[in-house]
């Protein structure tokens, strides 16, 4: 352990915390601006924004002897008995010409710019940045560049701090960003015929502390003031990024990445980033509707939930009784779902829907994964599925069973993003009695079900998912459902005629005491997640579901 | 605070004589603008026959108008600054990206409901542009409600009803200082 002083505030550092000035400051409580370094890139001390004074002090004598020049922050290792000044005079003269000198030659175009309201450069300005202009060159428009499909480069709005071109180069590791000419004619470009084209392509918008690089599929959707954020989860691959769901008036506008160090560190990939667009598919159904003879005819979701009921206690009478529970699902719907099923039926078939797999795990230089495996939450259903017997049913079990005559009602859920089921499978459940299916988008199955419940997509619900690495994350809703369209986590709730509005946190606390494997889960979920026994997953001691459901 | 406080003035009420006792100076003071307002010019009209003077039309504060720039395109932005400025959330702006090498974006569609606005003049000083700007014109009726939320088009009319006998605020400056120095628009 040892001691560094912020501006006078003494803060400990461990000796292999390896911490520099801006993250020791930081535990002080002091923000040092900067440009240039990110926590999870190398350090090139190249903008000079984070300039301080620096000293040590004497460990014995207590006395303090300073630097006679400024250094940079970021690379200024904080040790025992560093010393940081960050708010004199010569730190703060320093930053005002960093400013100015940035703002030379800078478009003031922030009314139309679409990092305005989350750029570095404008809230350094009010806060370091002098109040009158010098220089008589007033560039109002920026030259523009596309770098690739997703990015777009204004050219002139550029500080050249590099975040982007050493992302390309540790993170992603495919290098495409340079910086081409030298000094004031410095600008970030890609070689020709070599175009930014990578599944992590999207994060240099985010890294970029200006408007200078643009996420073309945000470019001028909405001002970043107007949108409120949401703690999230991403739904397209079981690494599981912690994300931001950034939304106006029910419409998500974009998905950023949340930092998490146990999951996705700073980092998301264009899959999830731009994948959330089909929540707002103009073919999402909506509408609840009931099978009558060869046409279905509307109901209302109240008189639904109130006849799922009896309609399934009918049919357990006739014959088994089963529940498809979607990796899309959080955990919180799958089990109330299965204990809403194993009450109608204890002998009731659990499985876990079809899991979709696309291509191989691609693993990116910095570690950072896209798992072939293309659902959320497979892990935790899966633990759901084998309680308490400790067998695991799939969705081709579902079929073999429902084409042998052996089940009298199924209940299916899907959310997939994309089309999951044939006209093969929808064929063999096709003579089922009663056959319930939520779902996003229509299908083969859509037209054979009994009852047409429409579904909900990721942005919409609450509840937690486990990702590959078995931790457990919590999410918030950013959106409700189109009209017409339910959480399934509320159907259930009303289902199993629990009081007032579905809370997943009490559904998750029901859980963690009933299942072994989500016992970590049991007090707060931080917004890192919990990690959860991987061990836990494969056998259940707790008794049978709780009866009285 | 204490009644003892020494920053406390006290003040005594004036005595009254008799004529102030029977209110007689104040009946005099209120008659007199009485017998004033008798004789003076009448500032009331009979609307609609009669169209009332308004001081200075470049000031008032009635119905938006878009501008149009000198090759008649809107000189909107779409920066949505006037959006967020507006306290009575009447202003909906859908921006894309402008078909015109000058600028990066320009409205796809402007609405304003001119039936919630509260016609405070905040879009106009929140305008970077110039671009919207509120007109003299005060009797603004119809029939319907969605007649009355104004779209693009129906705001860039309004700018050719009234560009002749309001110039826009660029123009005034301009006309008052022609020496402005150009800016140097940009590297590009």
């Amino acid at each position: 352990m040892g001691t560094v002083l912020v501006n006078g505030v003494e803060v400990e550092v461990a000796d292999d915390e390896r911490l520099n000035g801006i993250q020791a400051a930081a535990r002080a409580g002091v923000d040092i601006p900067r440009y240039c370094w990110h926590p999870g890139l190398s350090v090139v001390a190249s903008c000079r924004m984070c300039l301080v004074e620096t000293g040590t002090r004497n460990a014995e004598t207590g006395a303090i002897s300073m630097m006679p020049k400024l250094v940079p922050a970021c690379q200024t290792p904080a040790k025992a008995g560093t010393v940081f000044v960050t708010e004199s005079d010569a730190v703060k003269k320093a930053r005002a010409m960093v400013e100015e000198d940035l703002l030379i030659d800078h478009p003031i175009d922030c009314p139309i710019c679409d990092k305005a309201g989350e750029c570095y450069l404008q809230d350094y300005h009010f806060e370091h940045g002098q109040k009158e202009r010098r220089a008589d060159i007033r560039p109002f428009t920026s030259r523009r560049r596309d770098l690739g499909p997703t990015v777009t480069l204004f050219v002139d709005r550029c500080v050249m701090c590099s975040r982007c071109v050493r992302f390309g180069r540790e993170v992603a590791g495919t290098s495409e960003l340079l910086v081409i000419n030298r000094g004031s004619d410095e600008e970030i470009d890609v070689l020709p015929g070599f175009p930014l084209e990578n599944k992590l392509s999207g994060n240099v918008v985010d890294l970029c502390p200006v408007g200078a690089l643009g996420d073309k599929d945000f470019l001028y959707q909405q001002r970043v003031w107007f949108m409120k954020r949401h703690r999230q989860v991403c739904t397209h691959c079981a690494t599981g990024c912690s994300i931001w769901t950034e939304e106006n008036q029910d419409h998500v506008y974009r998905v950023r990445p949340r930092e998490n160090p146990h999951v996705n560190q700073w980092w998301m990939c264009d899959i999830g980033r731009y994948g959330f667009h089909y929540v707002h598919d103009a073919a999402r159904l909506v509408g609840a509707e009931r099978r009558d003879g060869n046409s279905y005819k509307p109901i209302e979701w109240t008189e639904a939930t109130a006849e799922l009921g009896p309609k399934f206690d009918e049919q357990a009478k006739r014959g088994r009784l089963a529940a498809v529970l979607s990796p899309f699902l959080t955990v919180e719907e799958a089990f109330l779902l299965a204990r809403w099923i194993r009450a109608r039926d204890v002998d009731a078939m659990l499985a876990v829907g079809p899991v979709p797999v696309e291509g191989d795990d691609e693993r990116f230089k910095s570690g950072f994964t896209i798992r072939a495996e293309r659902c959320p939450n497979r892990k935790g259903i899966e633990a759901i599925v084998r309680h308490p017997r400790g067998e695991l049913a799939t969705w081709e079990d579902v079929l073999v069973e429902a084409d042998a005559g052996r089940l009298a009602g199924v209940w299916i859920t899907g959310g997939y993003p994309k089309p999951w089921v044939d006209e093969a499978a929808a064929g063999k459940l096709a003579d089922v009695p009663l056959v319930v299916v939520q779902d996003l988008f229509g299908s083969p199955l859509w037209e054979i079900a009994t009852y047409r419940l429409p579904g909900t997509a990721f942005a919409e619900r609450e509840g937690s998912y486990v990702n590959a690495n078995h931790r457990l994350q919590s999410v918030d809703w950013a959106v409700r459902p189109p009209a017409g369209a339910r959480v399934e986590g509320s159907v259930y709730w009303q289902l199993l005629g629990m009081p007032g509005l579905y809370k997943s946190r009490r559904v998750l606390d029901d859980l963690a005491a009933t299942i072994a494997y989500f016992a970590p889960a049991a007090e707060i979920v931080p917004e890192t997640g919990v990690q959860l026994d991987a061990a836990a997953a494969q056998v259940s001691a707790a008794p049978l579901l709780a009866s009285g459901s | 605070m204490q009644t003892n406080d020494p920053s406390i003035t006290w003040v005594e009420e004036p005595r009254l004589g008799l004529a102030g006792k029977m209110y007689l100076p104040l009946i005099v003071q209120g008659l007199t603008t009485t017998a004033r307002h008798l004789v003076s010019k009448k500032v009331t009209v009979s609307f609609p026959e009669e169209r009332p003077q308004i001081g200075n039309p470049l000031i008032y504060r009635g119905v938006h108008r878009l501008n149009k720039d000198e090759q008649g395109r809107v000189k909107c932005v779409a920066c949505f600054l006037c959006a967020t400025a507006c306290p009575a959330h009447c202003i909906d702006i859908i921006g894309i990206e402008s078909p015109w090498p000058d600028r990066e974006k320009y409205p796809e569609s402007f609405t304003i409901d001119e039936l919630r606005c509260i016609f405070c003049g905040m879009c106009e000083e929140a305008c970077p542009v110039d671009a919207i700007e509120l007109t003299s014109l005060f009797d603004l009726t119809g029939r319907s409600r969605e007649e009355m939320i104004f779209d693009k088009e129906k705001l860039l009319s309004v700018y050719d009803q009234t560009k002749d006998a309001e110039p826009t605020q660029t123009a005034q400056l301009a006309a008052e200082a022609p020496a402005l120095p150009p800016s140097s628009g940009g590297a590009s």
